[in-house]
C-alpha cells in the first residue's frame, strides 16, 4: 500500500524543499522505494538540493504532455538505494500542469513506490493545490514566526476542504507538522514562538522540529540532502522526524538551550 | 469520483463584492415634459458623456403631487438621451409596485438601508419561527474559513485561528480559543451573544455593533473565558 505525502507550507522559504529531500532520502535509507516529485514548475529546486541537476532530460511537463514515459522521466540517486526523483519544469509554468495529467501521473508512480513525496510550491494557488489534491498525508512545515504559522493556518484548513479525500468524503489527509529553522537561544530571549506556541496555534501533532543550523545551507549547496549529514543536528532532527512518520516514538531533540563548553567559548566553534 | 465529475464541479463562476461610481439621476418633480428639454439640453453639452451611461433613477425626492409618475414614459425618455436605467431608488409603495411590475432593480433610498422596503405585493402571513438546528463545527476553523450559521446559533468544539471568520443569525459559542472574528445576530438580532472559553477574538460583533482587537486587548476579560452581549447599543464584555 503505497502513501502519498505532500510537503507544503503556504509561505515561500520555509524549507519546504529541504524536507522533501531530507524525508524522502530518510524513508529510502530505511529501505522503502520512494520517489520525489517536484510540483514547483518554473523554479524547479529539488534537483540542485539533491545534486541531480545535471542529469535531468525529462521533467514532469513532459511526461504529462506525453513527450516521455515515466521512467524516462525517474532520475535514480547516485547515494541511496530504492531513491527516485522526478523535476520539475523549468521552461514553463504552473498551468501546464493538469488535474487529469497530475492523477494519472501520481496513480502512476503511487503503483510502482511506496512512497510519493510531492513537493509543493510556495502560496495556495493551481500549483499547490495539485501537489496536495491527491495526498494521504501532509507534512505543513512552519518556520517558528507568526506570519509563517498562519500561512501553514491557511494551508491546513485548505488540506482538509480541497483535497481529493475531502470532495469524496473520505477519511481526512493526516496532518503533521514539522517546524524548521529552530533556535532554543532565541525562544529563550522572547524572540521567537517557542514549541509549544505553535502546537497550541495549529493544534497539530508536530512530527519534528529541525533546529537552525549551518548544516543545512551547507547540505544543500553541495546538493546533498542534509539527512546524510549524520555529524549534523538538523539530520538528525530531520532522521528523527522520519522514524516518527513511520510511527515509530522517538522523543524530541535540540530543544533546550546547548551550554557551550569552555573551549568553545574560547574560541567561538561552530553553531 | 472520475475525470468528468471533477470537472462538472470545477467552478464556473465567482461572486465579487464591488464599488462602481454610478451616476444618479435625482428627480426633484414629475414633470416629464420639462425633464425632456432639461435633459435634452444637458445631453447636448457632453455627449459623450451620457451615450449609453447607465443611471440610477431616484425618485424619493421626488415631490409628490396630484398626476402620479409615469414610470414607463419616465424611463423611454431617459432612454432617448441615451441613459441605460440599472436600478430605481424608491421608497413610495407605488413607485415599488410600478418597478416590480417593470422587472426593474430597487435599491432603498439613501440614508435608509436598515429600513425594510414595504412592497405592497408582499402578503404578510405571521408564520411561526420553525426551529432550526444549531451549527456545530468540531474541526479547528483554520485562517481564511469561513462558517456561517443562517438562521440558527453556532457551536464550535475546537479552537478558531486567526484571520477565520465565524458568522451567525443566532449566538456563537467557541469551546476552544476564540482568535478569529466572531460576528453573531448579523441579521440584527439584538439578543444574540457570543459565548467563547478563550477570548482573544480580532473581532467581536452583535447585530452590527463590534469591537476590533486594539480594543479587545485593553479588556482586562482578555484571554478569559467570556460572554458578549448588547446591552443598549453598546457591546459588554463580561466573564462566564
Amino acid at each position: 500500500m503505497s502513501k502519498i505525502i505532500v510537503v507544503t507550507s503556504g509561505k515561500g522559504g520555509v524549507g519546504k524543499t529541504t524536507t522533501s529531500a531530507a524525508i524522502g532520502t530518510g524513508l529510502a535509507l530505511r529501505g522503502h522505494k520512494t520517489v520525489i516529485v517536484d510540483f514547483d514548475v518554473g523554479l524547479r529546486n529539488l534537483d540542485l538540493i539533491m545534486g541531480c541537476e545535471r542529469r535531468v532530460v525529462y521533467d514532469f511537463v513532459n511526461v504529462i504532455n506525453g513527450d516521455a514515459t515515466l521512467n524516462q522521466a525517474l532520475i535514480k540517486d547516485k547515494r541511496v538505494e530504492n531513491l527516485y526523483i522526478l523535476a520539475a519544469s523549468q521552461t514553463r509554468d504552473k498551468d501546464a500542469l493538469t488535474v487529469e495529467g497530475v492523477e494519472k501521473i501520481i496513480t502512476e508512480l503511487a503503483e510502482q513506490f511506496e512512497y510519493v513525496i510531492c513537493d509543493s510550491p510556495a502560496g495556495i494557488e493551481k500549483g499547490a493545490h495539485l501537489a496536495m489534491y491527491l495526498a494521504d498525508a501532509a507534512i505543513v512545515v512552519t518556520n517558528p514566526e507568526v506570519s509563517s504559522v498562519r500561512d501553514s493556518d491557511r494551508m491546513l484548513g485548505l488540506l482538509s476542504s480541497k483535497s481529493k479525500r475531502a470532495e469524496e468524503g473520505r477519511e481526512p489527509i493526516t496532518e503533521h507538522l514539522l517546524l524548521t529553522r529552530y533556535s532554543p537561544e532565541r525562544v529563550a530571549r522572547g524572540e521567537m514562538l517557542s514549541v509549544e506556541d505553535v502546537e497550541e496555534i495549529l493544534s497539530i501533532q508536530m512530527i519534528g522540529v529541525i533546529p537552525e543550523s549551518q548544516a543545512v545551507l551547507k547540505a544543500s549547496n553541495q546538493g546533498v540532502p542534509v539527512i546524510l549529514d549524520e555529524e549534523s543536528d538538523a539530520g538528525q532532527a530531520y532522521s528523527d522526524a522520519v522514524d516518527r512518520l513511520l510511527g515509530k516514538e522517538v522523543p524530541h531533540r535540540f530543544l533546550e538551550v546547548q551550554k557551550k563548553g569552555f573551549l568553545q567559548r574560547m574560541f567561538g566553534g561552530k553553531e | 469520483m472520475n475525470q468528468a465529475d471533477l470537472l462538472e464541479k470545477a467552478p464556473v463562476f465567482q461572486l465579487k463584492g464591488s464599488m462602481l461610481a454610478l451616476t444618479i439621476l435625482e428627480l426633484s418633480s414629475n414633470e416629464l415634459d420639462r425633464l425632456d428639454i432639461q435633459l435634452a439640453e444637458k445631453v447636448e453639452q457632453a455627449p459623450q458623456f451620457f451615450q449609453d451611461a447607465p443611471i440610477i433613477l431616484a425618485l424619493d425626492k421626488c415631490l409628490q403631487s396630484a398626476q402620479p409618475l409615469d414610470l414607463v414614459r419616465l424611463l423611454s425618455i431617459c432612454r432617448k438621451h441615451g441613459l441605460h436605467t440599472l436600478a430605481l431608488r424608491a421608497e413610495h409603495p407605488e413607485h415599488l409596485a410600478a418597478a416590480q411590475l417593470l422587472d426593474l432593480a430597487v435599491i432603498p433610498p439613501s440614508g435608509a438601508r436598515e429600513r425594510p422596503l414595504a412592497i405592497a405585493a408582499t402578503a404578510e402571513i405571521a408564520t411561526e419561527p420553525s426551529f432550526t438546528p444549531a451549527r456545530i463545527i468540531t474541526q479547528p476553523v483554520r485562517s481564511g474559513q469561513q462558517i456561517y450559521a443562517k438562521n440558527t446559533d453556532l457551536i464550535v468544539m475546537a479552537a478558531v485561528s486567526a484571520g477565520s471568520e465565524l458568522l451567525a443569525d443566532g449566538n456563537i459559542h467557541v469551546y476552544g480559543p476564540l482568535r478569529g472574528r466572531a460576528l453573531a445576530g448579523i441579521n440584527g438580532n439584538l439578543e444574540a451573544r457570543i459565548f467563547c472559553q478563550q477570548m482573544s477574538a480580532e473581532m467581536l460583533s452583535i447585530a452590527g455593533q463590534y469591537k476590533v482587537a486594539e480594543d479587545l486587548r485593553r479588556d482586562p476579560l482578555w484571554g478569559e473565558a467570556t460572554q458578549t452581549y448588547l446591552n443598549a447599543e453598546h457591546l459588554e464584555i463580561s466573564t462566564l
